[in-house]
């Protein structure tokens, strides 16, 4: 057996080893690099900074653990970025676990020393209202009233006993709206429900695998920005690092992360461009034997 | 012992119980499954019967009931509508009469239908018409009138080699210019290196390519699925550049899954190093 058809009959196996090894050993690397921020996320990005102090943005978590390494780090950089700046922020899930995730991003904030968990007050400055059942049907009531869909909040509170909560009807009271999504329901039934009917302004974190659906909302307005998988959320890391002005440390596990996915990307390629070197090398010869 | 810790080492023994699958399929990896499709069931049962089930039917209906029986009428009495028809949707568990379940599953087909008309309509049909069909010119405000004279000219150019090129790809494969080999390839090659100049330019001059190339891509990914007329000559040539079109979304949405699953792994090793051995910080 000569080397390319050797090659070609490779156990997969060692493939698989590979590419574990490729994004395993990165993890023990502290490496600092920089990412060109895309559009798209710098879109997100202008329209959070353009929020004043004290405007409420309403972050519904749809996804849960097995979509978190992409989903979590953008959660974290942006939960951090609003507390920082001042922003009420009402959280809400039409997964059931969002809620959940959305604690995590709360206490990793709150962990941040440059944040004072002391400074917020739940029901004053931050707001978990849960998971609701209903997919999009929740986000439609929500156009007419938030308090029909969420009577009480995460921890059982009643939403009239929520200062934060008492001067909101619908989504005419929310001045930015997040969508962390890893499937359905999730942006799409945002952008048609509360953006195309309520015309709520939406930013969008989505999944690597649902991103390339998203993306012409983008283009025709219906979304102001987008982070897409592990990218965009390096992308999001490195942009609120640029700011002076909140003082806080955003690069975190997006950017550690994309290392790994760098590299495995570059394994993936690499055995790509030789098995079909290989294909091409080997159906060359067996043509010519043919043709013998 | 913390019992985080002993959750810790279980989630680490039925990850790595998972990935043995990866070198072959084992009795470790059929447990590991077995328990993650049984605990994932029992999740949704016990999540769908007290959030939809208790929360949304029994919560509003009960009461409604009571107040009926104090001889007063409660509008959430209508529950009693979907309460039905959600019991004759379980009539499909009893064989002789399982036809009954097909009428609430027609409410719920129609009734989805009818909302997903509207809202896929606007947001994916109309919004998405409007972003592809953009001016093909777009003028900075500061622009004066000499300089637009210009630029209207460099984008008239652009835009003809463009076409001309094209039109070299698409009439290169018609039946009524034979052209040889070769000379295909030529121009195939000068059409390429044209569409990556106008790329290129298009970034620093208000010629729209971009929204010039989707609006192509979009009309010519439209012919391809136009079967009733045969898919030869000038048809034909805009069917395979719909079909080039067509390959490069699906090898980006491959690549975004590709992408996606990565980051699951990543999830996990995260996990197995940080949390499990405690080996990276």
């Amino acid at each position: 057996m000569n080397f390319w058809k050797a090659l070609l009959a490779i156990d997969r196996r060692w493939i698989f080893l590979f590419v574990f090894l490729a994004l395993a050993v990165p993890m023990f690397l502290n490496v600092d690099f920089e990412l060109s921020i895309s559009r798209e996320v710098q879109g997100l990005y202008d329209a959070l900074d353009k929020l004043q102090p004290n405007s409420k943005v309403l972050m519904s978590f749809d996804y849960d653990p097995p979509s978190a390494p992409e989903l979590q780090p953008m959660a974290d950089a942006i939960m951090k970025y609003c507390l920082k700046k001042r922003l009420r922020i009402i959280i809400m899930g039409l997964w059931p676990q969002g809620p959940i995730q959305a604690n995590m991003a709360l206490a990793r904030a709150f962990a941040d020393k440059n944040i004072d968990q002391s400074e917020y007050v739940y029901g004053i400055h931050y707001v978990n209202l849960g998971y609701q059942a209903g997919n999009e049907f929740v986000i439609q009531r929500m156009g007419s009233s938030f308090y029909d869909m969420f009577k009480n909040d995460y921890a059982g509170n009643r939403y009239e006993e929520l200062p934060l909560m008492r001067g909101i009807k619908n989504f005419n009271d929310i001045d930015f709206s997040i969508n962390f999504s890893a499937g359905y329901p999730g942006t799409v039934e945002w952008v048609q429900i509360a953006v195309d009917r309520f015309h709520v302004r939406l930013g969008a974190g989505n999944t690597a695998v649902q991103a390339p659906q998203v993306y012409p909302y983008y283009n025709s307005g219906q979304v102001v920005g987008l982070a897409g998988g592990m990218r965009g959320a390096a992308e999001l890391e490195g942009i609120f690092a640029y700011n002076a002005e909140t003082d806080v440390v955003y690069k975190d596990r997006g950017t550690k992360y994309m290392l790994s996915q760098t590299i495995a990307h570059a394994v993936v390629m690499f055995f790509i461009v030789v098995g079909n070197i290989a294909y091409f090398v080997i159906g060359r010869k067996d043509k010519l034997k043919t043709s013998k | 012992m913390d019992s985080n810790i002993v959750g810790v080492w279980i989630a680490a023994f039925l990850t790595l119980g998972i990935m043995s699958f990866l070198y072959k399929d084992n009795p470790w990896y059929k447990f590991s499954e077995a328990i993650f499709v049984g605990l994932s069931a029992g999740y949704w049962f016990a999540s769908l019967f007290w959030q939809s089930l208790h929360a949304k039917f029994w919560t509003n209906w009960s009461p409604a009931v009571q107040s009926l029986f104090q001889g007063q009428f409660d509008y959430n009495l209508l529950y009693t509508g979907a309460g039905i028809l959600g019991l004759m949707m379980l009539l499909r568990l009893v064989p002789p009469i399982g036809w009954i379940s097909r009428w609430p599953l027609s409410v719920v087909v129609g009734g989805t239908a009818g909302l997903y008309l509207i809202n896929y309509l606007v947001s994916n049909a109309i919004r998405q018409i409007g972003s592809t069909i953009q001016p093909a010119v777009t003028f900075p405000e500061s622009i004066g009138w000499v300089q637009s004279g210009g630029v209207i000219i460099g984008n008239v150019l652009v835009f003809a080699v463009l076409l001309v090129s094209l039109g070299f790809i698409l009439f290169g494969r018609s039946s009524t210019i034979d052209l040889p080999t070769p000379t295909k390839l030529f121009f195939f090659l000068i059409a390429l290196v044209a569409c990556g100049l106008g790329t290129f330019y298009s970034l620093s001059m208000p010629l729209n390519l971009t929204g010039l190339i989707i609006f192509m891509g979009v009309f010519c990914g439209l012919i391809y699925f136009f079967f009733s007329k045969e898919h030869t000559g000038f048809f034909g040539g805009a069917a395979t550049v719909g079909t080039w079109f067509l390959m490069v979304t699906f090898g980006a949405s491959f690549g975004y899954t590709v992408m996606s699953r990565m980051s699951l792994l990543i999830g996990r090793i995260d996990f197995l190093l940080v949390e499990w051995l405690k080996v990276v910080k």
